[in-house]
């Protein structure tokens, strides 16, 4: 009997230490992630798609700049992926010291939804914290056959647009906007709605991002017309060359993709002043000189003077004057039920 | 009386059976109880802890909204769009894993080694480079797509597209698991069936089937349950478009880039409880399967 007990009791004990001792080790996995070394002087960027080549020029630019300043060795780490994708992770824990998004309203929800940073962040930096813009073009065949010339020969029938998904893709959303904003110039709020619902019946193919849609129109051959990124579409025509042309359409919108910094996570890494330093010199005359390289359009007035000639000046109306903000325009147009998905119908 | 309590028939089964409950069969093997403690810890983490944390989220919503968000028309065609397909997939595989497997186990031939670790590759190779590499042969201006494309038949881009995926991921599921029971199907018994006369046919279906029918369906349960989730390659062969080629789990991101987590927590608990409903479903044909096949 006593025999008996002693070994039940002996075996739970087995049982619970084991138990134990994997509990126990629990938060040092969980914890290995967060627990940067705040001595290394590491920098982490989080990034949306089209910037990759972009922050790797300016990071190493940065680092050599700051190591002439202050003598101090950094390493700066870049993740890049959608916009609204990026912005989850950091609201989820990864531990961002800047974030340059797509489009403002990412930034919004980590603002409001982890309160990893103040709502006014956008008034921190000079230029609504966009020290580069960029617009959405069209990409079209190499000598254009179907005559594309502006947003109303998109809504043509038989003419396939490629362009991703709005609810997925921030770039796609730009885009949306943009033929929302030539719509109500010809036609009115109605007629942006009807406009944009017809352009949409000519897209053939949804991708989630910016860079599957590229892939879709210059790999797969779908479509006659792609809405890019200014940037991207310069991309495509430095990777495929003589098959595609470039068509700047009658207008477009002014895509301001801007930066923050997450002040709690610099707190807690004590990045602080490196991560001022960064976003600071986006705005010197050396950065915005690359970024105008890289096919962004510079703030700098003198270096957008000197890059003049690659970015072909069109009306371009503001999130802001055309839409009342990305809170709004979100709401209105992306959210649940919103106009774009009143767009598509059972059928 | 006593005639009656004699000629009661003695039931084997149930003298078998212990008198007491224990909650444990006992077994002479030492380390159950550290055997049990790792098992549950680690069932606990990797599976219990995760599916507790989704199923709390959507009730976020409230029980009306939650069903408001499982009911949606555009929600319901995804649901109906991932299960069907997956299932017809599943069953395509069914009968193309189980020839694939025979072929690998009952014959040598040159290049066999070749084809049985081909068979893997699907479980290998990341989902995104199967769905790029499956959208360029099928894309309209692919080899296969251009072919069906000349017959009038839309490959990538439509369901078909993300059938394709599903038959590609899911192979591998059905042949391993026929595979190891096939090998071990008794010779003697094929043998002892061939001297008491059956013929080929019979002797495929009234002896080897019976015998691999339980792999075939857990092979098959697995194929399915893993197509229902497919994001990775699905996505980029779908085209997407909302009510016609959106599955689920893209559904779900979706609603996460709007970061509505709760009513993407429900769309992930709704298909959650259907595919649970269909697995309890496999197993107990295996079950019944299983026991008809002892029998």
């Amino acid at each position: 009997m006593t025999f008996d007990t002693n070994l039940t009791r002996r075996r739970l004990i087995t049982a619970s230490a084991a138990l134990g001792a994997g509990a126990a080790a629990t938060p040092l996995l969980l914890g290995a992630g967060q627990a940067q070394a705040a001595d290394a002087l590491t920098l982490l960027n989080v990034s949306y798609d089209p910037t990759r080549e972009l922050y790797k020029a300016i990071n190493s630019a940065f680092a050599s700049w700051w190591k002439g300043r202050t003598n101090q060795t950094i390493t700066i780490n870049q993740s890049h992926g959608g916009s609204g994708k990026q912005a989850r992770s950091v609201i989820d824990g990864l531990q961002a010291d800047v974030v340059t998004l797509a489009l403002a309203a990412d930034i919004d929800e980590i603002a409001a939804r982890a309160k990893l940073l103040p709502a006014n962040w956008q008034s921190r930096l000079p230029n609504n914290s966009t020290p580069y813009t960029s617009t959405i073009i069209f990409l079209v065949r190499k000598g254009n056959p179907w005559k594309i010339r502006d947003w109303g020969d998109l809504v043509k029938p038989g003419v396939g647009v490629i362009t991703p998904n709005p609810k997925t893709s921030g770039g796609a959303r730009w885009a949306y906007l943009a033929g929302w904003a030539y719509g109500s110039r010809v036609g009115g709020a109605a007629g942006a709605k009807e406009y944009v619902t017809k352009l949409y019946k000519n897209v053939p193919v949804l991708d989630t991002g910016a860079r599957g849609a590229t892939t879709s129109f210059a790999q797969r051959g779908l479509g006659d017309v792609l809405l890019s990124w200014e940037n991207e579409a310069q991309l495509v025509i430095d990777e495929f060359g003589p098959k595609f042309d470039i068509v700047y359409p009658s207008s477009s919108i002014l895509a301001e993709p801007p930066v923050a910094l997450v002040d709690k996570n610099v707190d807690r890494h004590k990045t602080r002043t490196l991560a001022e330093g960064y976003l600071n010199f986006l705005y010197s005359p050396l950065a915005q000189e690359i970024i105008a390289k890289n096919h962004f359009r510079p703030r700098n007035p003198d270096i957008a003077a000197k890059y003049a000639s690659q970015f072909k000046q069109i009306p371009l109306v503001t999130i802001d004057q055309a839409f009342g903000g990305w809170k709004k325009a979100q709401v209105t147009h992306f959210a649940d039920g919103g106009v774009f998905d009143q767009i598509y119908k059972p059928g | 009386m006593i005639d009656q309590a004699i000629f009661r028939p003695v039931v084997p089964a149930a003298a078998k059976r212990p008198r007491l409950w224990h909650w444990r069969e006992p077994s002479i093997l030492p380390g159950f109880p550290l055997g049990l403690g790792i098992t549950l810890l680690y069932l606990s983490l990797i599976v219990v802890i995760p599916l507790a944390a989704l199923a709390i989220r959507p009730w976020e919503l409230g029980l009306s909204g939650f069903w408001r968000v499982l009911t949606d028309e555009r929600v319901l065609r995804a649901f109906r769009l991932s299960f069907g397909l997956s299932i017809l997939a599943a069953l395509l595989n069914a009968p193309l894993g189980l020839l694939i497997a025979w072929s690998l186990t009952r014959y040598q031939f040159p290049g066999r080694r070749i084809l049985d670790a081909l068979v893997d590759l699907p479980f290998a190779l990341p989902t995104a480079v199967a769905g790029i590499a499956l959208t360029t042969i099928y894309a309209p201006n692919g080899p296969i797509g251009a072919l069906a494309a000349k017959f009038g038949i839309k490959t990538a881009y439509s369901p078909l597209g993300i059938f394709i995926a599903l038959v590609f991921i899911g192979l591998p599921f059905v042949v391993r698991a026929i595979q190891p029971v096939l090998q071990e199907v008794d010779r003697e018994v094929e043998e002892a069936a061939q001297t008491l006369g059956a013929s080929s046919f019979q002797k495929a279906f009234l002896v080897i089937l019976p015998a691999i029918a339980p792999a075939l369906l857990s092979g098959v349960s697995l194929a399915f349950a893993r197509a229902v989730g497919e994001y990775g390659s699905v996505v980029f062969i779908a085209g997407n478009m909302p009510f016609k080629t959106e599955i689920a789990p893209l559904l779900i991101v979706i609603k996460l880039e709007q970061y509505d987590y709760a009513g993407a927590a429900a769309v992930g608990v709704g298909m959650l409880l259907i595919s649970f409903a269909a697995l309890i479903v496999f197993n107990a044909a295996q079950i019944l399967l299983a026991r008809k096949g002892r029998a």
